[in-house]
């Protein structure tokens, strides 16, 4: 493969601007971010107050606590609803219309995290569509309390990753070979049998991934719950930004940064084993 | 029992259709409200609002302000992105394995905390907050993303088009023009448009390193502490616009490069 006799100045030359990038806006960022989590806010110097405060303070806690309930009952709900949507993509819809229906199903998508939070604050709003087709109906009197709490901010996340994980699977279940599901019918299993014991086990190395990516990103993400939820309950990525906007405390806000990213790290090595076995 | 399946498929495929298009029709619907509040009854359809939305200067210079950002940010880190996949996949490097890694690092780490350390480092080196800032950071973004999508596209196809330029005495330089990039044209260009719409949507990294002359996103979001308004559906509405022909265009990048 390396039949040119260039010296060895190309190839530095040409993978050097992207590490150098790397290394001085990603890299350098988080030791500043590391060192910076060891300061003093005020005077300024070394001190682990910044991380004990997180462990001290009951609402420190409680915004972690929330975050990974949240992001559990969002990764959780997001699976068990685009894994059937998934699955009927990929066996029920005629071929020749699936780019299309997939394409539709993910189309939302590529809003950005304001404007669809907003959308969904417009649909969950005192007055908004869902409280009208309640109260119109019948069902209930009064219009009931939906933007602004823990609800509005687990659907707003759950549409989003709902989109991403159909995504996944789908690509999970098209990479399956139908010999897989003749040879479980030969031997005679039943429809429900073959998927219980052949699809979805073949499927679970990608659903794993699927809900780890969604782990990340959920845990992660300041404008859906700030948006959505309301003041009534902070998430982690809220009480990092309250640090930076209210005090200008950037010691703080590094500290709670690094503890979240700790968390995921946790999380990635806790399902590492799972994540694994899709390489193999 | 098949028909069964067939009709609870249906079913269930036509509320999952209307889960994920609900936020998106009546974000679309009422920006086209003749009134002042985007809730039921609907009162359109008028245009008012997007008169408003081009009437008003913030947002249109933020709109121009995102527009150069997406476009700027996403030319450097596809360029990055390509010289660096060419070298890897080129050339045998010492510790490629490991500087490969370090390339695409930072698609595993949230947006947030990515925009909190050049914050930081930014306040350290006295660099202040501007769209230049904004841009260096979704370069971050997004230059993992175009080096794993061209470096994924390099096969050994290419590598023999290349011998053959150079066994008829192209240097370098030329091979690299007139061969590579040609070559990998699909493979940048969807890079390059991926870029563009993470770029286009992204909030939080903008939201932190600008102050004055700041994206779309951020003043969206300046808009939505006066609640609930017409005027943020318009332009919710043609950012979405914008976005669906990036993904489009991706789309036609992916399909042409099918057949080869």
């Amino acid at each position: 493969m390396n039949s040119v006799n260039s010296g060895r100045a190309l190839p530095w030359a040409l993978v050097t601007p992207a590490l150098g990038w790397t290394l001085l806006f990603f890299v350098l960022p988080f030791v500043a971010m590391a060192v910076s989590s060891l300061t003093a806010h005020e005077g300024g110097g070394f001190t682990l107050s910044n991380y004990s405060q997180f462990f001290a303070n009951p609402s420190y806690w409680q915004a972690m606590v929330n975050s990974l309930q949240v992001t559990a009952i969002v990764t959780v709900i997001s699976v068990l609803l685009a894994y059937p949507f998934a699955w009927i993509l990929a066996e029920q819809v005629p071929e020749r219309w699936q780019r299309l229906a997939l394409m539709l199903a993910v189309l939302p998508f590529w809003t950005s995290y304001v404007v669809r939070s907003y959308s969904w604050l417009l649909v969950l709003a005192q007055n908004g569509v869902v409280n009208r087709a309640l109260t119109g109906s019948g069902l209930f009197s009064e219009p009931l309390q939906l933007a602004n709490t823990r609800l509005a901010t687990i659907t707003g996340f759950v549409h989003f990753f709902v989109m991403l994980l159909t995504l996944t699977i789908f690509a999970n279940l098209k990479q399956l070979s139908p010999s897989y599901r003749k040879a479980a019918a030969d031997l005679g299993a039943g429809p429900l049998r073959t998927f219980l014991h052949v699809v979805l086990p073949l499927t679970l190395p990608g659903i794993m991934v699927g809900a780890f990516l969604t782990f990340v990103l959920c845990i992660g993400d300041y404008i859906t719950p700030q948006i959505l939820g309301g003041n009534n309950e902070l998430l982690m990525p809220q009480l990092v930004m309250m640090q930076i906007g209210r005090r200008g405390d950037f010691p703080l806000a590094s500290a709670l940064s690094i503890i979240l990213m700790a968390v995921v790290t946790i999380a990635y090595l806790a399902c590492a084993r799972w994540l694994k076995i899709e390489r193999a | 029992m098949r028909a069964l399946i067939r009709t609870v498929s249906g079913l269930y495929a036509l509320a999952i259709y209307g889960f994920i298009f609900l936020p998106v029709v009546v974000l679309v619907l009422f920006s086209l409200q003749a009134t002042s509040f985007p809730i039921p009854p609907f009162t359109g359809p008028s245009l008012r609002w997007y008169e408003a939305v081009l009437a008003d200067t913030r947002l249109t210079s933020a709109l121009v302000n995102s527009l150069l950002v997406a476009v700027v940010s996403s030319a450097v880190a596809v360029t990055l992105g390509f010289l660096s996949a060419w070298g890897f996949a080129r050339f045998a490097l010492p510790g490629s394995g490991l500087m490969r890694g370090l390339i695409t690092l930072p698609l595993t780490v949230s947006y947030l905390i990515i925009g909190m350390g050049l914050l930081v480092l930014f306040n350290w080196a006295g660099v202040p907050k501007s769209l230049l800032a904004a841009g260096i950071g979704h370069v971050v973004i997004n230059l993992p993303l175009c080096f794993a999508i061209v470096y994924s596209q390099m096969g050994d196809h290419q590598i023999n088009i290349e011998r053959a330029a150079r066994d008829l005495g192209a240097p370098e330089w030329k091979v690299l023009l007139l061969i590579t990039v040609p070559v990998m044209a699909p493979a940048i260009f969807a890079g390059f448009f991926l870029s563009m719409t993470f770029s286009w949507d992204e909030f939080v990294i903008s939201f932190l390193l600008t102050r004055f002359d700041t994206t779309l996103p951020v003043e969206i979001w300046n808009l939505l502490r006066s609640g609930l308004n017409p005027k943020t559906n318009a332009v919710g509405s043609l950012v979405f616009a914008v976005s669906i022909v990036l993904v489009v265009l991706f789309e036609l990048m992916l399909l042409r490069r099918k057949p080869a």
